[in-house]
């Protein structure tokens, strides 16, 4: 702590402190108890992920994406796959859609456990974090049947999802589904009128609307300081204009109302899921250009053709035509979307990866101006940040 | 929320009477070209007219054209909750060129060029905090840059002699592999016009001096 001429102190908080979600540093300007100033500095984690896809093919981009948010892979994964096939001019099977439709939505309900249960964590709630963390396994098992993996899927990827759902998994998720509402109803047990939570949360923090535009805010984190808008609603992709859901609104922009957007965003994604489960057409699950999708392996060990495609895709790649497109999703923290470039050879010539996070993080200045010390983690918190994906 | 066709917002920006100002529509996706100096006034534009209420500036990046000139390129997305739509507005620059700051129009404009500063070295005119954002303290140089190498030329390592981080050159065990795959008949695109291998083929190969007397 040092303490300064106009009697204020500077605190260093971070990069490594259990409350800051990762390697986040904050220089703190303290007026006692009170921040005057808030300065985060980011970059801990700064992989150059936007660098290394200018060098790899349009498959070989799709694992970073994974790492970027990594407690939502497949939301981000979905993005770049729709970029690539709005380059391509591909169309995705229906099974395809639904499929990737379902897992974003397993994914929401996934990242939203971890920010939730971690939140309360900070502001004092351990029982959530033990909780919610039992159905998030279930969650990862999931995504370990569909793609072999429980974190880093690597499951979708342009012109649908590169295999087919295991046997057994779709009544699963079924079982998961049906079960789940009870385990949401017991965490708000926990927190909503939980009188702690309450004294923590209520009116810290809060983000006017206008201020959540001017910032650049988007996902829960705007639709708390009460702006419908979700992208899965207003601009439509795969098959979400055939799902029924309602978008979540709060009505003071607080800590509390962030909670609160999450929590029924959770009930909203059951309900899509439980739609997807109910409409899950058949068919192929990834398109059948073959100059895009890789053949069956076993295809490619008696068709001389499909062994030459496979060859050529795996270390060519294809050739995406040139042009440029930004296409955003509704990840689990707000819009995450992809600026891609191809100038028509194997490789992206530039991919800007947005991130919802990176806006939130410089909003913390102004939300946090004279709020408590103590009040910092819970804004953190709430604020849902990442920081594979702010440091990219 | 009554639809708003892009024919509607090219009208909207033609009143403006720009010059150089060149509107395209690619992939149904709305790009404005515009110069340097008029990119404030456009944005200002587009937030506060009402038939548009471009209210969310979502995304500020550079892009690199090297050898082209000038050689960036910024390029600003925005977001129309109002309407549901959006625009891209590019503004081509060079490295001396000072491409003014758009913090006092929307405040989220702060971190993203200071990513741009750090990422590719250009610079903001009027920006508050014009200080490196991602990169590690102290680093040198632009790494979004073309002619930056992947493998960058240090790298930090903890030094249990001097118990302090180092910086070293990066040293390869291995040549860096950038394989090319990309066959003759695939390979030539209006980009790259030349075959792979077509350096070859004008080198002089000196004569191989086989054995010894």
């Amino acid at each position: 702590m040092i303490e300064q001429e106009n009697n204020t102190y500077q605190l260093n908080f971070g990069p490594q402190h259990p409350a800051a979600h990762g390697v986040l540093r904050l220089i703190l300007e303290l007026d006692g108890e009170l921040v005057e100033r808030a300065d985060p500095h980011i970059g801990f984690l700064h992989r150059g992920t936007e660098k290394l896809i200018e060098y790899k093919t349009y498959t070989q981009a799709i694992p970073y994406f994974d790492r970027l948010d990594y407690v939502s892979p497949m939301n981000q994964e979905h993005a770049f796959a729709l970029a690539v096939e709005k380059l391509l001019g591909l169309d995705v099977p229906l099974r395809g859609q639904y499929i990737r439709v379902m897992f974003c939505e397993l994914t929401r309900i996934m990242n939203h456990i971890l920010n939730i249960t971690t939140f309360a964590l900070d502001v004092g709630a351990m029982t959530p974090l033990l909780w919610g963390f039992e159905d998030r396994e279930i969650l990862m098992g999931f995504y370990e049947r569909v793609s072999g993996s429980r974190m880093h899927a690597n499951y979708f990827r342009p012109g649908g999802v590169h295999q087919d759902l295991p046997p057994g998994l779709l009544e699963d998720i079924q079982t998961f589904t049906t079960n789940y509402t009870k385990s949401i109803d017991d965490l708000e047990r926990l927190l909503t009128d939980n009188r702690i939570f309450k004294q923590r949360t209520v009116n810290i923090g809060v983000v006017t609307k206008e201020q959540a535009l001017d910032w650049g805010f988007t996902g829960p984190m705007l639709r708390a300081s009460n702006v419908a808008w979700d992208l899965r609603r207003s601009q439509p992709y795969d098959v979400y204009d055939q799902m029924e859901f309602n978008v979540p609104v709060g009505k003071h922009g607080d800590c509390y109302d962030r909670y609160l957007v999450r929590i029924y965003e959770m009930r909203e994604s059951l309900k899509i899921i439980q739609q997807c489960l109910n409409q899950m057409p058949g068919g192929p699950v990834m398109t059948l250009n073959k100059k895009v999708a890789p053949p069956k392996r076993s295809n490619m060990k008696t068709g001389m053709e499909d062994m030459i495609h496979h060859f050529k895709l795996y270390t060519e790649g294809y050739h995406v035509p040139a042009g440029e497109t930004y296409t955003a999703v509704e990840a689990p923290k707000g819009e995450f979307g992809v600026y891609l470039i191809a100038d028509g050879s194997n490789k992206p010539y530039r991919c800007k990866i947005r991130a919802p996070g990176f806006a939130f993080l410089q909003g913390l200045d102004f939300m946090a101006k004279g709020h408590m010390l103590a009040d910092i983690p819970a804004i953190i918190g709430s604020m849902d940040i990442v920081f594979g994906e702010i440091d990219r | 929320m009554t639809p708003l066709t892009q024919q509607s917002i090219i009208d909207r920006i033609s009143t403006l009477s720009f010059e150089n100002i060149e509107i395209t529509t690619l992939l149904g996706e709305l790009s404005v070209t515009v110069s340097v100096d008029k990119i404030l006034p456009l944005l200002s534009f587009l937030r506060d007219d009402h038939t548009l209420m471009f209210k969310q500036l979502i995304d500020i990046c550079a892009v690199d054209y090297l050898g082209r000139s000038p050689r960036y390129d910024i390029v600003y997305h925005l977001l129309s909750l109002q309407f549901n739509c959006r625009i891209r507005l590019k503004v081509a620059v060079d490295e001396s060129d000072a491409t003014p700051s758009a913090i006092h129009i929307f405040s989220t404009a702060n971190w993203f060029e200071r990513e741009i500063f750090d990422l590719y070295g250009l610079v903001f005119m009027g920006h508050p905090n014009l200080h490196r954002i991602l990169t590690d303290y102290n680093f040198q140089g632009h790494p979004l840059r073309k002619d930056f190498p992947l493998s960058g030329y240090v790298e930090p390592l903890y030094d249990p002699i001097q118990k302090k981080v180092v910086y070293n050159p990066v040293v390869l065990p291995q040549e860096f592999r950038d394989f090319d795959f990309l066959s003759p008949w695939e390979g030539m695109t209006p980009q790259r016009p030349v075959l792979p291998g077509d350096e070859k083929a004008n080198v002089t190969i000196a004569p191989k001096v086989t054995g010894t007397l």
